[in-house]
Parts: structure tokens; C-alpha cells; sequence
């Protein structure tokens, strides 16, 4: 063939796929907001399951979350700040680092049957603990990741200049180090959480689902996104209308979530 | 609190992610001795998966589940290579300026969408155009294969593309200086030069794909049969745990603790090779 052609030929089919891509993404969106809207009204945020309504799975879902980013936040920016200001050279450090690298993509499932061993079996149900615990697993990793990034983001001369006027390494870390990086660390939090509201496959039989409103979180725990997957295999059109609501609202939260990170990264650094 | 306390809680929480590690491995491990000691390594070609009718024992084999898994990461892998690369050259090598923001944005919000919804978009409407199309009744191998493919395409496009960005100006002016055409400048420079991110951006992808599960679980029909051809239904290591561990008991559990075991070491094999052998994360 020739050269001439083979490029425009190549360079067709890589625009091509790009527009493939996007007509992926718009494909998908359309449907779910063309599915979603038609069941979306003021009583589906007011009822919960039992009749109809996602509250009660909605406020389920950002309770685990929010319990679990509660119990990562602290573990994973702490350990960030570890890697990055401590343990900087030393070969554990590097070990730590790369496992908790490879932590950042383990199946979910695994996470999930790992967490029913621990807190489920023992107990003989389903609880909303496991649930957050499975959540804050699959978090802390990724937190410890994004920490580990922006701190290294923050030059060497403010530390020293902390040191000079006197500051201990934790006074330098804390009020130096850590505000410098504040906006950096904050999106890879915020970024995480949207990763993880949207999971299924840990949840399944670790907090399990409600169909009535919980805050009990030692017992079946209710969750959007488990509750998606039961409804939509449900053979009933009800059922499955209210699965494509509720898949719509979870969609625009976790979009959302990641517009407004990806908004504050780019005007605030 | 004292220096000394901050700084051995911040080491505290760095080890936890070893630990962590150690310890997924060492529970699966000790739950799945039951079933590796009644089956061993046969476990892995055995097609049966039966309980006894008194439910105590009977014969368990993870050969569908693990076949199943692969062949529905490989359909998923052959679809989304070459899509992925497209995108990324598009990104880097021909699209405006202007342009690449909004398609970069949008290829990374594909990625951010929850597995679940893929699935259920996969099953209302993406299983009926593969019916019609190609065959099968819609749910198979095939429609979760790319289903699949379209959940890793963004991920790896991104990688390659950070990878192709990462090449000189200089060697790409010189070879078009030399008359290169532009797919000549990317297949000579560009691919050569970023040759191990782009790989590794592969491996990566091929790992997580061997992991998902929601998305398959709507799609590749959740059904314990060798599949004949590409479009019949089966099932796979994650699917097979969605959907049937919480109910199994003894034996039968612990055989599913001995699939979860073989999917962490594999899929932990897999990542782990991509991240610093390739991507060269080994700072």
C-alpha cells in the first residue's frame, strides 16, 4: 500500500475510535437519562424501597461511604505523609509503596469475600460494618496514592524553610507541608469517594441490602447500588423503572462528584 | 501529641497496607484449605460443580469458572487494543488542541461510571443488538467480552496516552523533518519510545478486566456450562461469587475461597508485573 495512504487510512481509524469512545459515553448517559427521568419524581426521595423509593438506599449508601472514608481518610493521608516525609530512601518504603500500588487495582470481589470471612461469618449476618469496612479497604489505597503524589508536588525549599525558622518535622509537615497540598490532597479524597459510592461488588454480602430504613449498622444495611442489581433482574416493569432511577441518580452522583474534582484541581492550582 | 507518637502512627498506618495484603491472602488461604486438600490442583481442570444431596460434600472444580474468565478477558483484551491505541494516538498525535480537553474529559468520565451501570446498560440494550447481529439469545461470552471492552478502553487509552505524551518533540520534528508521514512518526518513534507504558497500560487493563464483576455479572448469562460457541452463556470466577456465595456451605464455600484465592494471586501476578515492570512505578 502505499505510504501515503496507509497514513490517512490509520489516522481515519484512530479518529474513528475516538468517536467510538464518546458515542460509548453518550450512548450510555442518553439511555440512563431517558430511562431514569421518566420514573424520577418527588416521592421516590421520600419513600423507601418497601414502597417504591430509593431514601432509604440512598441514605444507606452515603452512610457507608461516609463511615468509611471517616476510617480511611486519617489511615491513608497518615500513611501518604509516612512514604512521602519519613521513610523517603529506605527499601520498606518502597515496598510499602508499591504494594499499596497494586492495592489500588485488587478485584472488589475478593475484597468482599475477604471482609465476609472477618465480620459476617463470625457474627452469622450481614451488617453495615462489613459493608463499610469492605468500602474503607478498597479506599485506603487509592488516598495513600494521590498523598504520597501531591506531597512530593511540594518543593524541598518550603521544608527547609520551616526547619530554619525552628519547626519540628511534624510542626513542618502539618503546617507547611500538608496546606501546601491541600487542594491535591482533597480531590484524590473527594475522587475516591466517587469510586467507591458507585460500588457493587463489595457490598454484596457484607452489609447485603434493606428494604426498609436502617441506621442500625450491625444488621442487613440498605444500598443503592445492591439494590440496582436486584431490581433490574427482577422480571416486573416496576421494578426494573425503579432500577433505572436509581441507576440514573447514582450516575449523576458520582459524575458529579468527579466534575466538581476536576473543576477544583484546575482552578485552584 | 508528641512527635514521636505522629510519626509511628503515620508508620502505623503505612504498614497497614502490607498487612492488609498478607492478611486477604492468609484468610482465603486458610478458608480454601478444606476444599485444596479434597481436591488439590485437579480442582483446576475439574468440570463438575455438584453438591451431594445431603449437602455435606460433593464435587467442586473452578474449570468453567476460570475458563470462563479468561475467555471473556480475552475477548474483552482483542476489542479494546486496538480501540485504546486509536484513542490514544488521536489524543496525542492528531486531534487540536482544542479538542483534546473535552475528548479527554469525556474518555474519563466513561471510566468513572460506575461497573454496574455498564452492566445494566449492557443488558437491556446492548444483549439485544448481539442477538440480532450475531446470535445467541443475547446474554453470552460475547456481549459481556464487550460490554467489558468498553469499560477498559478508557482506562488503558489513558495510560498510553500519558505514555505517548511523554515523547521528546525533538524526535518526533526530526523524523517528520526526514518527510515521515504522521502514522510513520508514531509507528517509528512514538510506539518505540513509549513501547513499556503502552504494554504495561495493556497488562494493567488485562488485570482488571480479569477482576470485574458487576458488569459481566448482568451479561455473561451466570451459567455453569463449557460454552460451545462465542455467543453461549457461562460464567466466571467474580460472577460465580456475586452470585452464589453467600448462599454455599462448607465444601462448596470453601471451594469459592479457593476461586477468590486464585483470582487475587493472579490478577496481584498480573498488576504487579504492569506497574513496575513496565510502567516503571519501581522508584
Amino acid at each position: 500500500m502505499n505510504r501515503l495512504v496507509l497514513n490517512k487510512v490509520v489516522l481515519v481509524l484512530s479518529t474513528l475510535s475516538a468517536f467510538i469512545g464518546i458515542g460509548f459515553l453518550f450512548w450510555i448517559l442518553i439511555t440512563l437519562a431517558y430511562k431514569g427521568m421518566a420514573g424520577l419524581s418527588f416521592s421516590l426521595f421520600t419513600k423507601d424501597l418497601v414502597e417504591g423509593g430509593i431514601r432509604n438506599l440512598l441514605v444507606g449508601q452515603f452512610t457507608m461511604a461516609l463511615m468509611a472514608t471517616a476510617i480511611a481518610v486519617p489511615l491513608g493521608v497518615m500513611a501518604g505523609i509516612y512514604l512521602r516525609e519519613y521513610g523517603e530512601e529506605s527499601k520498606m518504603t518502597s515496598v510499602i509503596r508499591n504494594l499499596s500500588d497494586v492495592m489500588t487495582s485488587a478485584p472488589s470481589i475478593v475484597i468482599g469475600v475477604f471482609v465476609f470471612a472477618l465480620l459476617v461469618e463470625p457474627f452469622g449476618t450481614f451488617n453495615g460494618w462489613a459493608g463499610v469496612v469492605a468500602l474503607a479497604i478498597m479506599m485506603v489505597p487509592i488516598i495513600i496514592g494521590t498523598t504520597d503524589n501531591m506531597l512530593a508536588l511540594v518543593p524541598k525549599e518550603l521544608r527547609e524553610a520551616g526547619i530554619a525558622l525552628g519547626g519540628s518535622k511534624k510542626q513542618v509537615i502539618l503546617q507547611i507541608v500538608l496546606k501546601a497540598a491541600k487542594v491535591g490532597v482533597t480531590t484524590g479524597i473527594l475522587l475516591s469517594f466517587a469510586r467507591i459510592i458507585g460500588e457493587t461488588a463489595p457490598l454484596l454480602f457484607t452489609s447485603a441490602n434493606n428494604q426498609f430504613f436502617s441506621m442500625d449498622l450491625t444488621d442487613q444495611f440498605p444500598s443503592l447500588t445492591v439494590s440496582i442489581y436486584n431490581l433490574a433482574t427482577y422480571p416486573d416493569e416496576a421494578s426494573r423503572q425503579l432500577a433505572w432511577s436509581a441507576a440514573f441518580v447514582l450516575t449523576a452522583i458520582v459524575l458529579f462528584i468527579n466534575l466538581v474534582g476536576r473543576y477544583v484541581t484546575r482552578h485552584k492550582q | 501529641m508528641g512527635a514521636n507518637l505522629f510519626r509511628n502512627l503515620s508508620f502505623f498506618s503505612a504498614t497497614l497496607s502490607f498487612f492488609l495484603l498478607v492478611g486477604i491472602f492468609a484468610v482465603l488461604f486458610t478458608y480454601a484449605q478444606q476444599s485444596m486438600q479434597e481436591f488439590g490442583f485437579d480442582f483446576l481442570l475439574t468440570e463438575e460443580w455438584e453438591a451431594d444431596e445431603d449437602d455435606e460434600g460433593g464435587i467442586f472444580g473452578g474449570y468453567i469458572p476460570i475458563i470462563g474468565t479468561l475467555l471473556s478477558t480475552l475477548i474483552a483484551m482483542t476489542i479494546a487494543t486496538p480501540l485504546a491505541m486509536g484513542i490514544a494516538i488521536f489524543l496525542t498525535e492528531i486531534a487540536h488542541d482544542k479538542i483534546v480537553k473535552p475528548f479527554s474529559i469525556a474518555i474519563e468520565l466513561l471510566a468513572a461510571i460506575p461497573s454496574i451501570i455498564y452492566g445494566m446498560w449492557g443488558l437491556f440494550y446492548f444483549a439485544p443488538i448481539v442477538q440480532l447481529t450475531i446470535g445467541g439469545n443475547g446474554v453470552g461470552l460475547l456481549t459481556a467480552g464487550i460490554v467489558l471492552a468498553i469499560m477498559v478502553i478508557p482506562y488503558m487509552a489513558a495510560i498510553t496516552r500519558d505514555s505517548m505524551n511523554t515523547t521528546p518533540d525533538v524526535l518526533k520534528e526530526s523524523a517528520y523533518a526526514m518527510g515521515a508521514t504522521k502514522f510513520e512518526v508514531i509507528k517509528d518513534v512514538v510506539m518505540p519510545y513509549s513501547k513499556g507504558g503502552i504494554i504495561g497500560s495493556i497488562i494493567l487493563s488485562l488485570g482488571r478486566a480479569l477482576g470485574e464483576t458487576m458488569a459481566v455479572a448482568f451479561l455473561i448469562g451466570s451459567i455453569m456450562s463449557i460454552p460451545k460457541s462465542i455467543t453461549d452463556p457461562t460464567t466466571s470466577i467474580p460472577v460465580l461469587l456475586a452470585n452464589n456465595f453467600a448462599e454455599a456451605q462448607d465444601l462448596e464455600i470453601s471451594s469459592m475461597y479457593y476461586l477468590a484465592l486464585i483470582l487475587f494471586v493472579v490478577s496481584f501476578a498480573i498488576i504487579s508485573v504492569a506497574k513496575f515492570y513496565f510502567l516503571g512505578r519501581n522508584k
